[in-house]
């Protein structure tokens, strides 16, 4: 690929708009992502992010707003558009009669490779994906991180200047996870542009320059993960009690250590406090105040924000609502729960086989939800008397 | 043209420019031959497929050939030669429901997502399953066929003839596939296509001539029955096989075929282009 001079980015958005019925999906959607740089967009169930990826990859039309690709408009160019772009979506699109192979194969006839650089490319990929030994088995055979990494080898075909992931790693172990993970960060360190969404904080954390984060349909923060993590102010206090019923107990004892109110997570039994630049002595302080309550705890830490932090701190006070919009969204569609998840005819597919996917479609909050966002935020409570 | 930003090294008005006809053209014929390649792999790797889709003909055969045909009077001498032109005409139509079930699959499994992504052409994925299903329908109509032979059918045209009732048959079953493509499309969610894509076939090729003379139904369905397209494809198949009148049945047969794969056929490529 020629080198790039312009300053546009490669991927451009600019109030984004789009409306199921009466559902708002996107209400003002605006993102850059710079050549050569991994913009992650992370966001629980039913926020919008498979919506943006779907008007992105000129599958949907934006109700009103712009798009660009590497300067070029997505709804004029459609299929100048596809000619740059790979996209994996959320469901695995391999087929599975054929073999991994035949796959590729498939796909770089259809980019319009020649035959015979169809069969180098073949190759290359096989190896790049490690998939050479499995490469004449039918794809039924293989295992979910096999299936994900031969769905991104068919998006790879064509060399896109800007690669799109929709929840790669959604319904994998975890070996199949870091397996897909590995190979990201070789696309990553190779120069790609890449394009993705997850629920996983740790996953935008490890792998995206820039996270945009996305709730109802709206970016309510962005910036690199250390300026996410600043959002918070300091350093965070955090540590997990050990009879889970005492949890609010915990947290009583350390409210007033804190910058802003404790935020608990029952699933976790864990309390985090934002404490500010107070230093060591508010972690004497805290285990002198835990030990007169009487709350046994481990892991007491004081730590940078992780991004788990930031998001709780983020979408914390809308957590009940998110699980309404997320539970509701088969019966009435949440308040920007028409997003990616419930709309998709796919969630059937995708859960089947890998136990994540269109969730939403599924009574909500199901399989994807339940090491996702979604389940975290809505665990969520902020402990009285802080 | 002019209004687009245009990254000066990368992307030139070449690259936004759409593609020539003649290189649209031979990417519809290779894309489209390149998923007809891939569906015809599927039979060849699950003959299951293709079974299924010839037992329940075959039931229909040996049902009315031998427990209903006797109370049955046709004007054509034995009823097994009046039956088996006809079931092979309702068989090209039972056999295009896989259509409808193979294409909401694939939309479902985030398949067709994957196909739009690409630049291929818009009929590609459509043309390239009807390409692969018109082989499966024929395959289906030659084990019929035979079956047939084994139940005391007998031609006595000729080849052209014979070849020429082949012909029509596959013919409908394709526009017929284009009916199922547009329903697989529209419906989406393959549990209802595959109810849905039945329930519409059952009264067009019962309430016709393909079982029993249409002279024989009740007044205000004779009118339903007459100008039945599939009333009309069994004449035409009798007429080729066994030489019995064909009246108009020939060149109507021809008409509603080009003119039901003319309107579903586009019906069913918007709805790929709209595909959620």
């Amino acid at each position: 690929m020629s080198s790039q001079a312009g300053d546009s980015p490669a991927v451009l958005v600019e109030g984004l708009h789009k409306s199921f019925g009466a559902v708002q999906a996107l209400r003002g959607v605006d993102l850059a992502v710079a050549r050569g740089s991994v913009l992650g967009l992370l966001g629980p169930n039913g926020s919008g992010k498979t919506t943006t990826v779907r008007i992105l990859t000129t599958l949907l039309s934006a109700d009103s707003g712009r798009v660009e690709i590497e300067g070029v408009d997505v709804s004029r160019y459609p299929g100048a558009v596809r000619r740059m772009i790979g996209l994996a979506g959320q469901q695995v699109a391999v087929d599975e009669t054929l073999t991994g192979r035949e796959n590729i194969a498939l796909a770089a006839r259809l980019y319009h490779l020649s035959a015979q650089s169809g069969r180098q490319r073949c190759a290359e990929l096989l190896e790049q994906l490690d998939l050479v030994e499995a490469a004449d088995r039918p794809t039924k055979t293989y295992s979910g991180g096999m299936r994900r990494r031969l769905d991104l080898g068919a998006s790879l075909v064509a060399r896109p200047r800007v690669l799109f992931l929709d929840e790669p790693t959604t319904g994998l172990d975890p070996k199949g996870r870091n397996d897909v993970l590995d190979i990201i960060r070789s696309l990553v360190a190779q120069g790609m542009t890449l394009f993705l969404t997850t629920q996983y904080l740790e996953e935008a954390d490890q792998l995206a320059d820039e996270i945009a984060v996305i709730d109802h349909g709206q970016v309510i923060a962005s910036g690199t993960p250390d300026q996410l993590k600043d959002l918070i102010g300091g350093d965070v206090l955090e540590f997990r009690v050990l009879d889970g019923a005492r949890l609010g107990d915990g947290a009583r004892a350390v409210a007033s250590l804190g910058s802003a109110a404790p935020i608990t997570d029952a699933l976790k039994a864990t309390v985090t406090v934002p404490v500010g630049a107070s230093g060591p002595s508010t972690l004497i302080e805290a285990v002198r105040r835990l030990d007169s309550a009487g709350v046994g705890v481990v892991d007491l830490a004081l730590h940078r924000p992780s991004l788990d932090n930031v998001f709780l701190s983020l979408t914390g006070h809308v957590a009940e609502d998110e699980e309404a919009a997320t539970a509701g969204l088969g019966a009435r569609g949440g308040p920007g729960g028409g997003g990616g998840a419930g709309r998709r005819g796919g969630g059937g597919g995708a859960g089947r086989r890998g136990g994540g996917g269109g969730a939403g479609r599924r009574g909500g909050g199901g399989g994807a939800g339940r090491r996702g966002l979604t389940e975290m935020a809505s665990t969520v409570t902020t402990a009285e008397g802080g | 043209m002019t209004a687009v930003i245009v990254t000066p090294d990368a992307i030139g008005p070449e690259d936004l420019a759409p593609e020539s006809r003649a290189r649209r053209l031979r990417f519809t014929f290779t894309d489209s031959a390149a998923l007809m390649r891939r569906n015809i792999t599927h039979i060849y790797r699950v003959p299951a497929l293709i079974i299924f889709t010839a037992v329940q003909p075959v039931m229909f055969t040996l049902l009315f050939r031998y427990v209903f045909g006797g109370a049955i009077h046709t004007n054509v001498g034995a009823y097994v030669d009046y039956l088996i032109p006809g079931i092979v005409v309702q068989t090209a139509c039972f056999a295009s429901v896989t259509t409808a079930i193979g294409l909401s699959t694939e939309l479902s499994a985030g398949v067709i997502d994957r196909f739009r992504s690409m630049p291929i052409a818009r009929s590609a994925v459509l043309l390239g399953r009807l390409g692969s299903d018109s082989l499966r329908i024929l395959a289906t109509v030659i084990i019929l066929m035979a079956v047939g032979y084994g139940v005391g059918f007998r031609i006595t045209t000729g080849v052209g003839d014979t070849i020429a009732m082949i012909a029509l048959s596959v013919g409908f079953g394709i526009s017929i596939c284009c009916v199922s493509a547009w329903i697989g499309l529209s419906l989406k969610d393959p549990e209802s296509v595959q109810s849905f894509a039945f329930i519409w076939i059952f009264p067009i090729t019962f309430a016709s001539g393909v079982f029993v003379p249409v002279a024989s139904m009740p007044g205000w369905l004779q009118d339903f029955a007459r100008n039945n397209p599939v009333t009309l494809l069994a004449e035409a198949a009798r007429n080729l096989t066994i030489g019995s009148p064909a009246g108009d049945s020939l060149w109507l047969s021809v008409v509603w075929i080009v003119g039901i794969a003319a309107v579903f056929g586009i019906l069913a490529v918007r709805a790929y282009r709209k595909a959620v």
